[in-house]
């Protein structure tokens, strides 16, 4: 497969091994460009990107800017409190006006699940989903799928503990969905009030004990703890979260001799997971922070090819690019 | 034979070659109804044995009485943006009901007799289809006092309700049964937990967590309706479980029934159309409360239609203007039109799949509808207000947003292909809906 034959990208659920494999492949030679002195190739010069951010984001909004601006595409950033929204338009209204300024892609994090698709069906632009509520958050399941594979290779039958919120996490969602594709073993560890229902028929194992969870795993990925969900009787205090489903020396100790601990940040350290095991060479989470980039940069380039058509027939085209070492 | 095209505001008429289809004995057959001074005079089996009336031609179709619905949601007054009585009844009409029960989330609520009032003079002014107005249990639907049900009765009101909420205290509901008992009127509950409920946008199970939706849970819905069953066995009033959407309440419904409760129950043709896994596309108009469920409670309705337990359908027709459902998922009001789709949404999913015959369907949708709050209408008895609708069982349509007479297009149905249509329909032997040719709403 050489092409990703989608407008939009707006959930790691019923994509192909084939397709993510073309996103991970292609993420793994445009890593490389984040290494250079000039860290730039013109491959979506002249493309126009919106980064819509409706919550909140350090790190995915950071990395999506810094993937375009690496590829040369013209960005524009718009949060929520700096958009028309707080005059009351409606998203229908704010992105029917973006696109009518001929853009190429929107990216938008929002925190109603399916705000991605209802723009994607409205608008002829490209939608990128940077989180949608407790539903997906796709390049971050990329990212993290590129990270394990980067770590343990060939992710088949590998053996994912995924720990904490797995009801209210987009993290948690699309990690399964791209992991049960290539083949691993996930499991899925929480209380039961942060467990939702039904959640083994996506072919997930549910385990409540963190100990057995992650006997023998190949890697552990910890979810942030809501700390703004403490008061909806989740869990009784995070003093008792920190030592029932904290990831420390001990749990780590039950894994696989080389397995690893990724988390997609931001951390809460002494509750999810301990200061020693978030610095320690176990933990790869700034790893997956420089790989999003990359992986961000793949999904870019290849929702901006394939909305082009034919544009780019030659599938030489990439290695092309990725030869012009400056603009 | 004349042609219903050409109709021409006759007092005395006799409507020929068509199937009579009769809820109340379960009988279709082909033959011919008579129609004098807005009663009907006659219902005859072949053709017709009288000269003296104009007869017109059925062509066909089939004729049964006005169909009634007992749960529509009319917004006027307060929401006039949304629906008003005219364009409710318009719809009403063009979907073959001649009889419709509005609910009183209205602004104000319909907790006052003088808005009972102002809803029954404006249906009168309207002309189209007959409207009940079911007022509310507490004052401002707020659960805290009691309405006046006597003078509200007086005015028209036919049942008490809260409907768009439960009333949530187990305390109030016991109060609201015991007065509306010497009223005679059933109370209509909402059934919701809104503790378990708040936050939740669809039914809660495999597909809300997949599509990361915060769930309703089915008992939600069943705790309520346990609560008010449980308070039933010690105050007899007549009671109505509103839009029982799962399996756990159909159960729940059937073991009361068996008891000898009074007891009676609507479902609504969505819960019977549609199922959780059609959220998949995040379509606002499937945001419904109570939440379209799973697949296994669609099938348990459609059992508890065809075996009693559940006594009828009604549409919960909630208009919401296009700019209220165009938003995400989480913002949509809950709710969807449904007064014209659903003589085709259940001749589709319950004649055309063979679980029941077009009669017994139709008395979903008549006989069995009225029985439940004791108005007139869903029958074809000699002497009874000649209210028919004309409809052809066998027409495939694919529904239009552009279709709709509702002034509002939030219809789950755009897009599907649909069984049966509705034709023509009269009110007290008036073809209303010769009038509403060229209205656009």
């Amino acid at each position: 497969m050489k092409r990703l034959d989608r407008k939009d990208l707006l959930g790691l659920e019923g994509m192909s091994a084939e397709e993510l494999k073309l996103i991970l492949d292609t993420a793994q030679s445009f890593r490389e460009i984040s290494e250079r002195p000039v860290k730039k190739v013109p491959a979506l010069r002249g493309k126009t990107v919106v980064n819509l951010f409706f919550e909140p984001s350090t790190r995915t909004r950071a990395s999506f800017e810094l993937a375009e601006k690496r590829l040369s595409a013209d960005n524009v950033n718009i949060s929520k409190s700096t958009s028309s929204v707080v005059k009351g338009e409606s998203l229908r209204d704010t992105a029917e006006n973006l696109q009518a300024m001929k853009i190429d892609v929107i990216v938008i994090r929002h925190s109603a699940s399916g705000a991605p698709h209802f723009l994607a069906s409205l608008l002829d632009a490209s939608v990128i989903n940077a989180g949608d509520g407790a539903h997906e958050h796709p390049t971050q399941g990329l990212l993290d799928v590129f990270t394990l594979r980067d770590k343990l290779g060939d992710l088949n039958d590998k053996k994912i503990v995924i720990v904490g919120d797995i009801a209210h996490s987009r993290v948690a969602r699309s990690n399964i969905f791209g992991l049960v594709t290539l083949g691993a073993r996930v499991t899925v560890c929480g209380p039961p009030t942060m467990m939702p229902v039904k959640i083994e028929d996506l072919g997930v194992s549910v385990e409540t004990d963190l100990r057995r969870a992650v006997e023998g795993a190949d890697a552990v990925n910890v979810l942030r703890v809501q700390l703004e969900r403490q008061n909806v009787n989740l869990f009784p205090s995070l003093a008792e979260y920190s030592v029932i489903y904290g990831v420390n020396k001990d749990i780590v100790a039950g894994m696989k001799p080389d397995g690893v601990v990724l988390h997609p940040g931001p951390m809460n350290r002494g509750v999810e997971i301990s200061h020693d095991v978030a610095d320690s060479d176990r933990a790869v989470i700034l790893q997956q922070v420089t790989n999003g980039v990359a992986v961000r940069m793949a999904v870019l380039y290849l929702i901006c090819e394939g909305a082009r058509e034919s544009a780019f027939d030659e599938p030489a085209e990439v290695e092309q690019q990725l030869n012009t070492k400056s603009v | 034979m004349r042609q219903l095209a050409n109709w021409q505001n006759e007092e005395n008429y006799v409507i020929a070659n068509v199937v009579v289809v009769d809820p109340v004995t379960g009988k279709a057959f082909t033959g011919c109804v008579g129609v004098k001074e807005g009663k009907i005079a006659f219902v005859e089996r072949g053709e017709p044995q009288i000269a003296s009336m104009p007869i017109y031609n059925g062509n066909e179709l089939h004729l049964a009485p006005g169909l009634v619905d007992i749960h529509v949601h009319l917004r006027e007054p307060g929401y006039e943006h949304k629906e008003t009585i005219l364009t409710g009844v318009r719809a009403a009409v063009a979907g073959g009901f001649t009889s419709v029960a509005c609910m009183p989330n209205t602004d104000p609520a319909i907790d006052d007799k003088s808005v009972v009032e102002f809803i029954v003079k404006k249906a009168k002014i309207a002309g189209m289809a007959k409207v009940y107005p079911i007022a509310a249990a507490t004052v401002g639907r707020k659960g805290k006092t009691l309405c006046e049900y006597g003078m509200l009765v007086e005015a028209g009101a036919v049942a008490v309700s809260d409907d768009g909420e439960p009333v949530a205290s187990a305390q109030m509901a016991r109060r609201v049964m015991e007065y509306a008992s010497s009223f005679g009127i059933p109370f209509i509950e909402h059934c919701e937990d809104p503790s378990i409920s708040a936050g939740g946008v669809m039914h809660e199970g495999y597909y809300s967590t997949k599509l990361g939706l915060r769930g309703i849970p089915a008992y939600s819905e069943e705790i309520c309706l346990a609560r008010d069953l449980l308070i039933l066995n010690s105050v007899r009033c007549r009671f109505h479980a509103a839009h029982v959407s799962s399996r756990g309440s159909v159960e729940l419904i059937r073991q009361a029934k068996e008891q000898g409760l009074p007891v009676t129950a609507e479902t609504a043709p969505h819960y019977l159309s549609f199922e959780d896994r059609d959220l998949e596309t995040y379509d606002t108009n499937l945001k419904i409360n109570p939440p379209i469920r799973a697949s296994e409670d669609r099938e348990a309705l459609i059992e508890a239609l065809k075996d009693g337990t559940l006594d009828c359908v009604a549409s919960d027709h909630a208009p919401h203007a296009a700019q209220e459902k165009q938003v995400e998922f989480d913002k949509a009001p809950n709710g969807a039109i449904g007064l014209e789709t659903m003589l085709s949404a259940i001749v589709t999913h319950l004649v055309k799949p063979g679980h029941m015959d077009i009669a017994g369907a139709l008395a979903l949708i008549t006989c069995r509808a009225a029985a439940v709050l004791g108005i007139p209408g869903g029958t074809l008895a000699v002497g009874e207000a000649a209210d028919l609708t004309l409809f052809d069982p066998e027409e495939e349509w694919v529904v239009q947003s552009d279709d709709f007479y509702s002034k509002s297009r939030n219809s789950p149905y755009i897009g599907k292909t649909l069984h049966g249509r509705v034709k023509h329909t009269f009110v007290e032997g008036n073809l209303v809906t010769a009038s509403l040719l060229g209205v656009t709403s």
